[in-house]
């Protein structure tokens, strides 16, 4: 018997086909794999050039430079029919972005407060917020973005009729109109004050901290903070001779002239958008704060800290934690969202860039400009929210 | 002796008390009010400012949508005011189910002949004959059930609504529309991206770099760009990737655009489910000498697909959502039905607009909300490893 497992131990395994050489398979799959990935590609492009030389479309992207030709609704930076198509994509480019970056503040702030007020004692309220998250969370996004335009449009007047806000806005269905501020020359140094105060400030609240650490003893941070943020730049603005005046809108026989507009295509679109958004929002906001485990907060009170500090330094910082990643892709789902625009011919990047295809033809090089774009600003989204997380995630010793 | 009796004790009390207030009530109508509406001043304040806001919005809406309704009439006239060359005095607005009424059939079928429709019917009645005992739980023979709603379920349904065999008469696409589009794009779209997102998932965890590194960047492509240049990629460039002369039908493009969106966000998510498996089971299965596929088949998958039931669920629902932006590429799905409505001279109205997005979206959340209760109730079900 142990003779026979002797044997065994000492014979050497009979050495195995490289056929079953996982290893060797292995290899040879992601050959295929290549190979008829190239030849997939191969027979996509020669098709794509037959293609392309039938239709008589040049490829490249040398057409941007070309005289657009269409107006806009709105831009930000100068913008005629007379510029290019490139500038045409720039001003796309910055609505997309504009629209995106005031979406996402005003969805966090609804979807907080949502989502806050479903886990509030009180019935009505949470009932309220419960109603809003199942209503807006299960209708398709463009739908809303429908409705709203259909009801901004419909509810507004006309703009003999436009309602007159104070500080001279006034609001009809062409949109808002305000007064657009006209910044002077020194305007520069009172926008340099204003981050100096915020250097100020920041400086201001570690020595705080520290001296806290140190001695125990805590020195008043608010008024502090506000009074450099608001003197400063308010000193600068007085000695520079109060560069800032501004362009108020007067209303004409027909239309309102001067001033700066939003328009409807804009409102309506940010409504839906962080409507919609700040319904998910609330309930990532309603899953955080639950997950942080109850005896989290009764320690808190066993030691005597007072409710509100308990929400501000035991709950929210490890909630923070769970509701981190999932915002981050809501985030990124509103920035997608956005590209929606098209439906309501709010000039986005996609509106843009789908004008100017219908009109050249180059289909190939506007979907990769959208590709690019998008794929850039969320990686960019998603690295800041990683390293926002990173700096919230538990720190294990 | 009696001195005693006498001398005050400092223990007993010597004189009867008044009675104690009754206890706030805690139970009944009183006390649920006063527990849930009323705890403190802060809760008063919060449940008035509630109330306001129940006052300001329940009203209209209620009268918009019932009480100023129209819900018989043949044109556009029932529906509009006076000035507006209508019956209605001036200053009303309300609902015009009317309008919904007489297009009703269009918003199911889009303009499928008219003679034709039993046939859609009867596939949406197989549909849910199918579907049902799918998702009741109790009901046995689950595997042959999946068998029928997957595999043959979508032959006997292409071969109904196109027709040209049998001697059915063929329907062009092209006359396809409404919720049945909705339907149909979304059926397809699970049906593809599920397994699609398997193997796309497997890929990603795969230890062949090629592989892995492909799936990679297809998964974060896709999920990086929004659907609509997913949807005008296959559109436009759909066409000047096949051959010269080769057509793809518009239906056929909408449902690679968004079959291809979905499956990236499939992977994702049983991606996380694959994750969720103990090691010791991928161990065991090795040392046990099953093969990739049958470790995967046997044993990973059963665990992490469901794991993932309420995600994939999930992300069913974003794509029946985002099934509407078909539209955008001229499918006429059912919101793009109600769009092109809007322009039909014989019932264009102020109010036609809204009460067509009104009853859209309402078809639209009733399907979501279903479909997110079934979710949670699935949940849990499966959720048997920490109830308290």
């Amino acid at each position: 018997m142990a003779m026979m497992q002797d044997k065994l131990a000492h014979s050497r395994a009979p050495a195995a086909s490289p056929l079953y050489d996982p290893k060797v398979r292995g290899v040879f799959y992601q050959v295929l794999t290549i190979i008829g990935l190239v030849a997939f590609f191969y027979v996509i492009y020669s098709n794509t050039v037959d293609n392309l030389r039938r239709a008589n479309i040049s490829s490249g992207f040398g057409f941007l430079q070309g005289r657009a030709g269409f107006d806009l609704g709105q831009s930000l930076i100068e913008y005629s029919s007379d510029h290019s198509y490139l500038r045409a994509l720039e001003v796309g480019f910055i609505n997309t972005l504009l629209v995106a970056f005031v979406g996402i503040v005003l969805a966090t702030v609804i979807g907080l407060i949502i989502g806050i007020g479903r886990l509030s004692s009180n019935w009505l309220i949470a009932k309220l917020c419960t109603v809003y998250v199942e209503i807006f969370r299960n209708i398709p996004p463009l739908l809303v973005i429908f409705f709203w335009y259909v009801g901004v449009i419909n509810v507004l007047p006309q703009v003999r009729a436009s309602i007159e806000l104070p500080l001279d806005v006034f609001l009809n269905n062409r949109g808002v109109f305000f007064p657009k501020p006209i910044f002077g020359e020194g305007f520069l140094f009172v926008v340099l004050a204003f981050v100096v105060a915020v250097v100020l400030s920041v400086m201001h609240m570690r020595w705080v901290s520290a001296r806290q650490m140190a001695t125990g003893k805590r020195f008043p941070v608010l008024p502090v903070v506000l009074a450099l943020v608001i003197i400063l730049p308010l000193i600068a603005f007085v000695l520079e001779g109060r560069p800032l005046s501004f362009d108020v809108p007067t209303a004409g026989k027909f239309n309102l002239t001067g001033g700066g507009t939003i328009g409807p295509e804009f409102m309506s679109l940010l409504l839906a958008l962080s409507f919609y958004t700040a319904s998910f929002i609330a309930e990532i906001v309603r899953a955080g704060i639950r997950g942080v485990a109850h005896g989290q907060s009764e320690a808190a009170h066993a030691l005597g800290v007072r409710p509100g500090l308990t929400t501000r330094l035991i709950v929210l910082p490890q909630a923070l934690r769970i509701i981190i990643p999932p915002l981050t892709s809501q985030y990124l789902n509103l920035i997608k969202n956005s590209s929606l625009a098209v439906a309501i011919g709010y000039a986005d990047l996609v509106a843009v860039g789908g004008t100017i295809l219908n009109q050249t033809g180059h289909s190939i090089e506007i979907v990769a400009i959208w590709m690019v774009v998008y794929v850039t600003i969320s990686l960019l989204t998603s690295l800041f929210m990683n390293w926002f997380n990173a700096k919230m995630a538990l720190v294990e010793r | 002796m009696a001195d005693t009796f006498n001398t005050p004790s400092l223990f007993v009390r010597g004189k009867m008390l008044g009675p104690e207030r009754a206890p706030l009530q805690t139970t009944g109508v009183v006390g649920w009010l006063r527990r849930n509406l009323f705890g403190s001043v802060t809760d008063a304040i919060l449940t008035a400012f509630g109330i306001i806001i129940l006052a300001l919005l329940v009203p209209p809406i209620v009268e918009w949508l019932f009480v100023n309704a129209v819900w018989l009439g043949n044109d556009r006239s029932v529906c509009a005011t006076l000035g507006q060359g209508g019956i209605q005095p001036d200053e009303w607005s309300g609902a015009c189910w009317a309008y919904v009424g007489a297009y009703f059939k269009q918003f199911m079928f889009g303009t499928y002949p008219i003679d034709l429709r039993w046939r859609p019917t009867l596939v949406g009645i197989l549909f849910v004959a199918l579907l049902t005992p799918l998702l009741i739980p109790r009901v046995p023979h689950k595997g042959w059930n999946a068998l029928a709603l997957f595999a043959v379920f979508p032959i006997v349904a292409a071969v109904l609504l196109l027709g040209g065999v049998f001697g059915l008469e063929h329907v062009e696409t092209a006359s396809w529309g409404g919720l049945m589009v909705t339907l149909i794009i979304s059926f397809v779209g699970i049906g593809v991206s599920l397994p699609l997102g398997i193997l796309l998932a497997l890929g990603r965890r795969s230890q062949m770099p090629v592989i892995k590194m492909l799936c990679i960047a297809f998964i974060e492509l896709i999920r990086g760009v929004p659907l609509i240049t997913v949807l005008f990629m296959a559109s436009v460039m759909l066409p000047l990737f096949l051959p010269a002369g080769w057509t793809v039908d518009k239906l056929l493009r909408a449902l690679v655009g968004v079959s291809i969106f979905a499956s990236a966000y499939m992977a994702e998510v049983i991606r996380g489910g694959l994750q969720a498996v103990p090691k010791g089971q991928y161990e065991g299965a090795d040392s046990l000498g099953l093969s990739y596929w049958q470790k995967m088949r046997l044993v990973v998958m059963p665990q992490a697909i469901k794991l993932v039931i309420p995600g994939i669920v999930n992300t069913f629902i974003g794509m029946f959502k985002d099934t509407s932006l078909v539209s955008i590429i001229s499918m006429y799905d059912l919101l793009g039905n109600v769009r092109k409505s809007f322009s039909d001279p014989t019932w264009a109205s102020p109010v036609t607009p809204m009460t067509g997005l009104v009853f859209a979206g309402f078809v639209f959340w009733l399907f979501c909300f279903g479909m997110s209760r079934y979710s949670s109730f699935v949940e849990r079900r499966l959720d048997t490893g920490h109830k308290r």
